[in-house]
């Protein structure tokens, strides 16, 4: 009964948090318990709706094959008959990809809202916190729950909204300020792709149902061809490509940082980030067609995921590490995407929600207790003092770098035998050696952090349970979430997957080798930073690598690149329109005001006020006209007259 | 022997209109102006009736018309000199040439 009604009304899901943002805006802002009580018991109301709703479709396989969908008119355009009429519908599709999202997304917001009640505390924003993070938990539901592209899109714009609103948060820093414009300028360029790339396939197949969009793309050489296809595949991933931080548009991500920690796991690592990749996977019916655009994302997912893990190696803060490393873990998503596998995408979407959140919640909760020292080589030893935080982190850590039997060790292997299955060898190198460095880069930052000697300046100490809780509950999940997906028995693969369920045979060698990557990166993590307490060794090699190093710490680059093409480009034509509106505009507006003025002043000598002068004036006009009659006929006059005959 | 034609008749307008006009121009009093537009008003009734005459002898139009010209310019000269008493009351003077105010 309960799960019916849960399934007939999971658009309660999004609704709940969205009258939430209201009641808090209009109601509640004065109030600050009460405000955070109605953002986490909407959310909370709203998981437990997304998990009837998931227990109703995960126990009936009808819905893998068939998704649930039920849409409402929201309006049409168009004479019907006349011109193709345009409906657009907002509705729910249901299946099992959705209603894990779902599920997650919820599960997820839930306790970080709980974990927010915690960490905000005495923050003067601390209503208008929850209300963002309020609307962001429903634009978020609404996005993963829509049943066409066009209210994806709407969604997908709320959020990135959201995320403006919340990386921008701490009003008074201006980095946070600048971050918050440079994350909403950068999706919104990718964005433009996205919103072309849905006219696009408005225009050709007349419909953005997934579902009657799935049909018609299958046999789309009736409405268009190839090439047109695999443009509409290269704009929509474009969108993707800026929301989940994909190079070489990722440069938004590590600076969202900015932003209030809760907002950076939820957002910024969980949820938010991983739509472009759930986008991907949504429209995978158009990918799957076009070879050319899935191994565009292939090698997209598997470059920035090399790329950004470099990057990680060098960065000193924190929460810096995490998010490159966030940047890196997405594109392992996308790489699993382009080599075909949804299944194995979404395993490690899920997994790394779960271990990522955590990580950016226990450095949350670091930060805190360090009053926002975000240098990870001023920590040390925390892990005496915050042994929950500690811990958990260790957690966290050891399901990204992927031994097993922690989540990501199991979602990261998928990708990986899923990569060598497809006969792709360049891109498994370069996904195995990423797993290498990813083991190590965090280790690093365990090392330096939580273990070796404490630093007596510091003053660290455990954080309060509402913030402690959604740390073991989602370390709880870091550690079991990948059991759903083991190679043995993969449960996962029977519900998600795209075309027909099918999921590569354990694959010892694979497995072999990346326990051994992972090993290796977190052995010689501890060799240079925990065993060898002057960091010697580390030292020297930044000092051997010296530009490379200083290569890396600058990310490449890539911001002073971008800066650069602004300055030249950007202010270079703004000058040149700036001249051009100078000389140009203005001159003929003045021009045309000089011309006026003078011939005013020359015409200005006839008026004597004279009367005589008038009169004198008057009768040579009128001698004039008789003599132009005399001599020319009547016909000249009639014509001065206005043609009268 | 000399008969009187309508030729006659026109350039003694004309010439009287000349006359009336080139005072109009020139003449710096109000008054001697005023007079010099009847002097003009009358060439023109002296046209009126002579082309009636020669032209058109049965009918009286060109007679009618220009009783109505004496009568209209009568009432002319009736405002106009009240303008010029009213300009005199305010300046001591009808001169002509201290009447620019109409200049911007």
């Amino acid at each position: 009964m309960l799960v019916e009604f849960a399934m007939m009304h999971a658009w309660l899901v999004p609704l709940l948090p969205a009258l939430a943002f209201l009641v808090i805006v209009f109601l509640t802002r004065p109030f600050e318990k009460l405000s955070a009580v109605v953002a986490v018991g909407a959310m909370a109301i709203s998981c437990v709706i997304a998990s009837f709703a998931a227990y109703g479709i995960f126990t009936n396989h009808e819905y893998a094959e068939k998704p649930l969908v039920y849409a409402a008119k929201w309006l049409s355009l168009g004479v019907p008959g006349v011109t193709d009429n345009l409906l657009v519908q907002v509705g729910v599709q249901l299946d099992p990809v959705s209603a894990m999202m779902m599920f997650m997304v919820s599960f997820i917001a839930t306790f970080i809202f709980l974990y927010s009640v915690g960490y905000m505390e005495g923050d003067p924003g601390y209503s208008v916190f929850f209300s963002y993070l309020s609307l962001f938990g429903a634009s978020m539901l609404l996005l993963v729950i829509s049943s066409n592209l066009l209210q994806m899109f709407i969604a997908w714009e709320l959020v990135g909204l959201c995320s403006y609103l919340l990386i921008g948060f701490y009003t008074h820093k201006i980095s946070a300020r600048e971050a918050a414009k440079k994350a909403f300028v950068t999706c919104r360029v990718a964005d433009f792709g996205l919103l072309l790339g849905l006219l696009a396939l408005q225009i050709t197949f007349g419909t953005l149902n997934l579902v009657e969009l799935g049909e018609k793309i299958h046999h789309f050489e009736e409405y268009t061809t190839m090439g047109m296809l695999t443009l509409i595949a290269v704009l929509v991933f474009i969108g993707p490509i800026g929301k989940s931080g994909q190079f070489p548009l990722h440069v938004w991500l590590p600076d969202a940082m900015e932003g209030p920690t809760p907002v950076s796991a939820l957002i910024h690592a969980a949820t938010m980030v991983v739509a472009g990749v759930y986008l991907v996977g949504r429209t995978m019916f158009l990918f799957h067609e076009v070879e050319s655009a899935m191994q565009l994302v292939a090698v997209t997912g598997a470059f920035t995921a090399l790329f950004a893990a470099t990057i990680a190696l060098t960065q000193r803060e924190i929460k810096r590490i995490l998010a490159y490393s966030t940047v890196s873990q997405l594109g392992y998503m996308m790489l699993a995407l382009g080599v075909g596998s949804l299944t194995a995408s979404m395993f490690h979407l899920w997994t790394h929600a779960f271990f990522k959140a955590l990580m950016f919640l226990a450095a949350g909760s670091v930060l805190h207790a360090l009053h926002h020292k975000a240098d990870v080589w001023e920590m040390g030893g925390l892990i005496k003092k915050m042994p929950i935080t500690g811990w958990t982190f260790v957690i966290g850590g050891l399901a990204i770098a992927g031994i097993p039997p922690f989540a990501g060790f199991w979602s990261k292997d998928e990708i990986l035998v899923s990569t060598l299955a497809e006969g792709h060898y360049v891109l498994f190198a370069m996904a195995a050696f990423t797993a290498f460095l990813t083991a190590f880069y965090m280790w690093r930052m365990i090392f330096l952090a939580f273990f070796g000697d404490e630093k007596p300046e510091n003053h660290p100490h455990e954080s309060p349970w509402t913030m402690t809780v959604p740390l073991i509950v989602l370390a709880v999940g870091a550690i079991g979430a990948g059991w759903l997906g083991t190679p043995w028995h993969n449960l996962w693969a029977e519900w998600i997957y795209f075309g027909h369920p099918h999921h590569a045979a354990a694959n010892y060698g694979a497995m072999l080798l990346s326990i051994v990557l992972a090993g290796g990166g977190i052995y010689l993590a501890y060799t240079m930073y925990l065993k060898d307490a002057q960091k010697k060794r580390a030292r020297r090699m930044a000092e051997w690598f010296g530009p490379v190093y200083r290569m890396l710490y600058n990310k490449y680059y890539i911001d002073e690149l971008y800066l650069w093409f602004n300055h030249a480009l950007v202010d270079g034509a703004a000058r040149l329109f700036y001249l051009f509106d100078i000389y140009v505009v203005d001159g003929i507006v003045n021009g045309i005001g000089a011309l006026t003025k003078s011939s005013g002043d020359g015409l200005r000598v006839f008026q004597t006020g004279r009367l005589q002068n008038y009169a004198l004036i008057f009768f040579l006009g009128v001698l004039a006209v008789a003599v132009l009659v005399t001599f020319t006929g009547p016909s000249a006059f009639s014509l001065v007259l206005g043609g009268v005959k | 022997m000399l008969t009187i034609s309508l030729t006659h008749y026109v350039v003694l307008s004309a010439l009287l209109f000349s006359i009336g006009l080139f005072g109009v121009f020139t003449k710096r009093n109000a008054v001697a102006v005023l007079i010099c537009i009847e002097l003009m008003l009358n060439a023109v009734n002296i046209n009126l009736v002579a082309f009636s005459k020669y032209i058109t002898p049965t009918d009286f139009t060109g007679q009618i018309f220009s009783i109505f010209v004496i009568t209209v310019a009568a009432a002319e000269v009736g405002v106009g000199l009240a303008i010029i008493i009213a300009i005199y009351r305010n300046r001591l003077n009808v001169d002509l040439d201290n009447f620019d105010w109409l200049k911007w």
